[in-house]
């Protein structure tokens, strides 16, 4: 069962071939068996999928279930789920279980009907790229368990591409979907900035997050992002306009389409065995009818420095709330006001969590916000004029995800530079706002080699149709880890 | 630009952040890596460019004044860390 | 306070004044005051991970209106920022205020003291969230904290230091005040917190020094205690730079029970607050159209009222003022004024006479009275027609302050209508007459004082309830023989 698309599984459903709670239980007994290897998920919550499965029989039964209605689904552990623990991969937060549901929480399981199996690992409030910052300990790649998964969605394509969750929401502001996806041959979509609501969504840096999904295929990942998209009234950036019916999309051709290199992202950097892979998923867009060509982005090589001033800025904001005086972790040391917050907050949050904190505290700081802070969002400017500018000319922008494949643990995790260097490809979407995605394009010693697409605003029903069509045309997003 | 260990010290306080002290000049090193990669932007030329503080040129959207929360005191207490008469409780403040 | 020769004050007040909307400023919670503790803070005020603010419209449309009240400029576009700091009654570690783009500036508020007007610029006024209470005697060892009051809507509202002394600053509050409650954008309970001050204060030898350093003290909570504040400011300021000292750029609490400043412990004077744009909020736009709405929808203002009353009702400036010091005061007297088709000055004097002085001995305020506006409309009615006389009036005016009823069924009850029936003051005239003859021939002598003395005995005998005009005509007819 764990093999079938979602497709697959909703016409299980409704021929009954399977309930609802078969599936489920399935599921639940892959992760019991299987999870202790990879360490995907912090919380399972059996009862809850259970009960929900039991929903979706029922609304099945009577024929009022939607297209997702009855199959089950796996949450990021950075959206809040009322009455289970939220921790977002942190010390602070292990013992916080939310009061409330995150919109696409609600949009998710109450409306759409999809089953929650559980919470899953990522690194501590979505800072890494390799999940090696979770409090939770490091989630391992299914393709190979010496090596990361990328991060910070870490748990949510481990657990996907090891067929422990049919599909699992992610969040991206500065790869966190796409570079996890393409290391472990995921697809993963990151949709326009405000297209998803951000309610209920851990905030690190408020105006790069964006929540979507790792898949197993582009259409699965249309199918749960349609579920999960649109207006939200209790979030001030979500974007007020209807959502393209991304699924009835996919079939059509695109003959014609005009796919822009831009000549920044080809120059240096990526390992042979990633061009040579994105190098033959080009040459097959052009067999496609594609047309191709190079274009520029001449302000992308300042996106990386860009994003390591604004995201920390907004992380060290964001995270001033927790002080143990509400919620979350409170230092038994603690005697005064001041050790109250200095303790709870040096024992409750990890190493690159205090990084990122005090790097923002100090772009903020009294002397220095004009050199880092607003230079930063004035390069942020610039780099969303070359977007804007390319998409005058091309319809979407095709370039590569990660510079290499997955890395093994420990490589890169006492560099913090080397680390931020990973996200060089993906960093620019978020900064523009547009919508991105990684899909995969072949292999490199035995391991995932992702390429990334790139659209317009509001131009995800395009990306998820390139997608597609590519996808209708090889086979590599159907390859599975061995053993799992 | 590269920090000392006293100007970690500094921001983690403003942070408020305890540091473990054989872990501040590690910080500092890694802290003035990460200025040093960002001082790149230093070069850009940006003369008349307009900061961009969100993705989307959209504008706030205003919400009528109408009462939608009820009184949950209890469920957003229950796993606090120091409660009592439906207070939070910290170590006396003295102002 | 007088400050000594040499010596100049500048004082400029920032003025926190909560906005009267139902709900919070980001979040649906209640405002009301007086709840339970914690029971209005939702998620929101609880800066619980992952909650979002959205603005209240209410809130924009009270600074827009606060705003074109005192001639200022509405930002076209004005942005919320961040401001941070520790404080466990500031639950996200940040205050949503506005930094570099108010949505109020330049704005001005004229005041008079001692009979001379003075203009007091207005610099900004700024929406933002308002912080929650720290309980610090409840518990041993422990401070409580109340967060229901925490994302309540405020503009602060930040004057020029144009102010000079303490008189100067109390005359500037309560102007301020009477505007925000002419407005209706603040219910100014000043014990209650609504309306709070806080009074930056330095000192400099005359008018041409550079500033001083100054000085905050916070969260003064009456005029008394800002007329106070200031005093005890300067004068120590004062001391300390004539003893060979230094002010410190500090923030500093008032005591009420001493009168006296301190500074403030828990505060970090060398705060930096890290300002920047809020990325959970998009601008706010307030067209052209917006105002010309809001502006519509605006009361008449304090001091637009006070010059229609002066050249609507012919009244003094003085009784002008005191008449429109209240909106509800105002409202009361043009009640009186319509309903009883009397002499607006007369209306005039029965409320700012009898009325104010029975309120002020009773502690009341206007909307408590018991004397209806109606109520005494109808007694100003029955003197204007001449039903009873302005000295009876006094009378029936304490009946119906004893609950009597009204002007006419008290009239009625104690037989109180004026006599205008001229033969029967003629009548009783006559009878003084034959009864005083002495007097009678004196008069007629030439001693024209005795006029006083029939006055009285012909009221005495018509229980005062002779028309005055008509017993003072008949009066020197018939003396005169």
């Amino acid at each position: 069962m764990h093999t079938l698309s979602l497709k697959e599984l909703s016409a299980g459903l409704a021929a009954k071939k399977f309930s609802s709670r078969e599936l489920t239980q399935h599921y639940l007994a892959r992760i019991a068996e299987r999870d202790g290897a990879l360490n995907s998920f912090v919380t399972v919550t059996p009862e809850i999928a259970l009960a929900q499965a039991d929903a979706a029989d029922a609304r099945l039964a009577q024929g009022d279930g939607a297209p997702l209605t009855g199959i089950p689904l796996a949450q990021k552990d950075i959206f809040c789920t009322e009455g289970v623990r939220t921790a977002c991969g942190s010390k602070m937060l292990d013992k916080f279980i939310s009061p409330y549901d995150a919109t696409i929480v609600r949009k998710l399981h109450a409306e759409a009907g999809m089953v929650m199996l559980g919470k899953l690992n990522m690194d501590e409030f979505a800072m890494g790229s390799s999940n090696e910052t979770s409090w939770y300990g490091p989630v391992k790649n299914p393709w190979d368990l010496g090596r990361v998964p990328g991060g910070s969605s870490g748990g949510s394509v481990a657990c996907v591409a090891a067929g422990l969750a049919p599909i699992a929401t992610a969040t991206d502001t500065g790869g966190s979907i796409r570079q996890p996806a393409a290391f472990t041959n995921l697809t993963g979509i990151k949709p326009t900035y405000g297209r998803v609501s951000r309610f209920g969504m851990i905030a690190f840096a408020s105006s790069l997050d964006q929540a979507g999904v790792v898949a197993r295929s582009t259409e699965d990942a249309a199918l749960v992002l349609q579920a999960m998209s649109g207006f939200d009234p209790l979030d001030s950036t979500s974007i007020e306009r209807p959502v393209d019916d991304l699924v009835a999309g996919l079939g059509a051709s695109i003959k014609g389409l005009k796919i822009g290199l831009p000549k920044e992202y080809f120059a240096e950097g990526m390992s042979p065995g990633v061009r040579a892979c994105v190098e033959a998923a080009i040459a097959q867009f052009k067999a496609l009818g594609a047309e191709v060509r190079e274009i520029s982005l001449p302000n992308a090589p300042l996106s990386v420095p860009t994003y390591y001033v604004v995201a920390p800025a907004e992380a060290s904001s964001n995270l001033a709330r927790f002080d143990g005086v509400r919620y979350g972790h409170r230092s038994a040391e603690a005697r005064t006001l001041e050790e109250l917050y200095k303790k709870s907050r040096g024992e409750g949050f990890g190493a690159e969590v205090q990084r990122r904190i005090m790097i923002g505290t100090y772009v903020l700081s009294h002397g220095y916000y004009d050199a880092y802070y607003l230079q930063a969002q004035k390069v942020r400017k610039l780099i969303y004029e070359d977007f804007k500018r390319a998409y005058e000319t091309v319809d979407v922008i095709l370039a590569p995800t990660t510079t290499d494949v997955a890395f093994k643990f420990g490589d890169k995790s006492d560099d913090p530079v080397a680390m931020y260097l990973n996200d060089i490809y993906t960093i620019a979407a978020n900064l523009a706002g547009i919508p991105a995605m990684s899909l995969p394009c072949g292999f490199s010693e035995g391991l995932p080699v992702g390429f990334q697409l790139m659209g317009n605003y509001f131009d995800e029903g395009r990306l998820l149709q390139v997608a597609h069509q590519y996808q209708l045309a090889t086979d590599f997003h159907r390859a599975t880890p061995k053993g799992f | 630009m590269s920090l000392t260990p006293e100007q970690v010290q500094q921001v983690a306080h403003l942070a408020r952040l305890e540091l473990q002290p054989d872990k501040v000049s590690a910080y500092a090193q890694q802290l003035s890596n990460i200025l040093a990669m960002v001082d790149q932007l230093t070069a850009a030329k940006t003369e008349g460019v307009t900061p961009m503080a969100h993705p989307l040129g959209l504008t706030q959207r205003l919400r009528p004044d109408v009462v939608t929360e009820t009184n949950r005191r209890e469920t957003y207490q229950a796993h606090a860390p120091a409660v009592e008469d439906g207070l939070f409780l910290v170590p006396k403040v003295i102002e | 306070m007088s400050i000594p020769a040499g010596w100049e004050a500048v004082i400029g007040l920032e003025v926190h004044c909560q906005l009267l909307t139902k709900t919070k400023i980001f979040s649906g919670a209640s405002t009301t005051y007086g709840a339970a503790p914690n029971t209005q803070a939702d998620g929101v005020t609880l800066g619980l991970p992952g909650v979002l603010p959205v603005l209240n419209r209410e809130a924009v449309t009270y600074a827009v209106k606060f705003g074109l009240s005192v001639d200022a400029k509405i930002a076209e576009t004005c942005v919320f920022a961040r401001k941070h700091y520790f404080y466990p009654d500031l639950p996200k570690g940040y205050q949503i205020s506005q930094y570099e783009l108010p949505i109020v500036e330049h704005g001005h508020l004229d005041i008079e003291v001692d009979g001379v007007a003075k203009r007091i610029g207005i610099t900004r006024a700024h929406l933002e969230e308002d912080a929650g209470k720290s309980l610090h005697e409840a518990f041993p060892g422990f401070t409580g904290i109340d967060l229901n009051r925490a994302g309540t809507p405020l503009i602060e509202i930040v004057s020029e230091p144009d102010i000079r002394n303490s008189a100067e600053a109390v005359a500037y509050l309560k102007k301020l005040h009477q505007l925000v409650v002419a407005l209706g954008v603040c219910d100014g309970n000043m014990q209650e917190g609504s309306f709070r001050c806080d009074a930056n204060v330095s000192v400099r030898r005359g008018p041409d020094a550079p500033f001083g350093t100054r000085t905050e003290t916070k969260n003064i909570n009456s005029f008394r205690y800002v007329q106070q504040a200031i005093d005890y400011e300067i004068e120590r300021q004062i001391e300390v730079i004539e003893a060979g000292g230094k002010i410190h750029q500090e923030t500093r609490l008032f005591n009420p029970d001493t009168g006296e400043t301190r500074a403030m412990r828990s505060k970090e004077n060398a705060n930096d607050y890290r300002y920047f744009p809020d990325p959970d909020l998009l601008p706010v736009v307030v067209t052209e159209a917006d105002k010309e709405r809001i502006r519509a929808s605006m009361p008449e203002l304090p001091t637009a009222k006070k010059a229609r009353f002066e050249s609507q009702y012919g009244l003094s400036p003085y009784d002008a003022n005191l008449l429109t010091s209240e909106t509800a005061l105002a409202d009361y007297y043009e009640t009186v004024v319509k309903l009883s088709g009397a002499e607006a000055k007369s209306c005039a004097n029965w409320v700012t006479g009898d009325l104010l002085a029975s309120l002020n001995k009773s502690g009341k305020a206007i909307e408590d009275s018991p004397i209806s506006a109606t109520q005494l409309a109808g007694l100003v009615a029955r003197i204007a027609d001449k039903t009873i006389s302005g000295k009876i009036a006094k009378d029936v005016f304490e009946a119906m302050l004893a609950g009597e009823g009204d002007a006419d069924s008290i009239i009625k009850a104690k037989g109180l209508v004026q006599i205008t029936d001229e033969g029967a003051i003629a009548a009783a005239i006559a009878a003084i007459i034959a009864a005083n003859p002495q007097q009678v021939a004196d008069y007629r002598g030439g001693k024209d004082k005795l006029f006083g003395f029939f006055v009285g005995q012909a009221m005495k005998a018509t229980q005062g309830k002779a028309n005055p005009d008509a017993l003072n005509r008949l009066l020197k007819e018939m003396l005169a023989g």
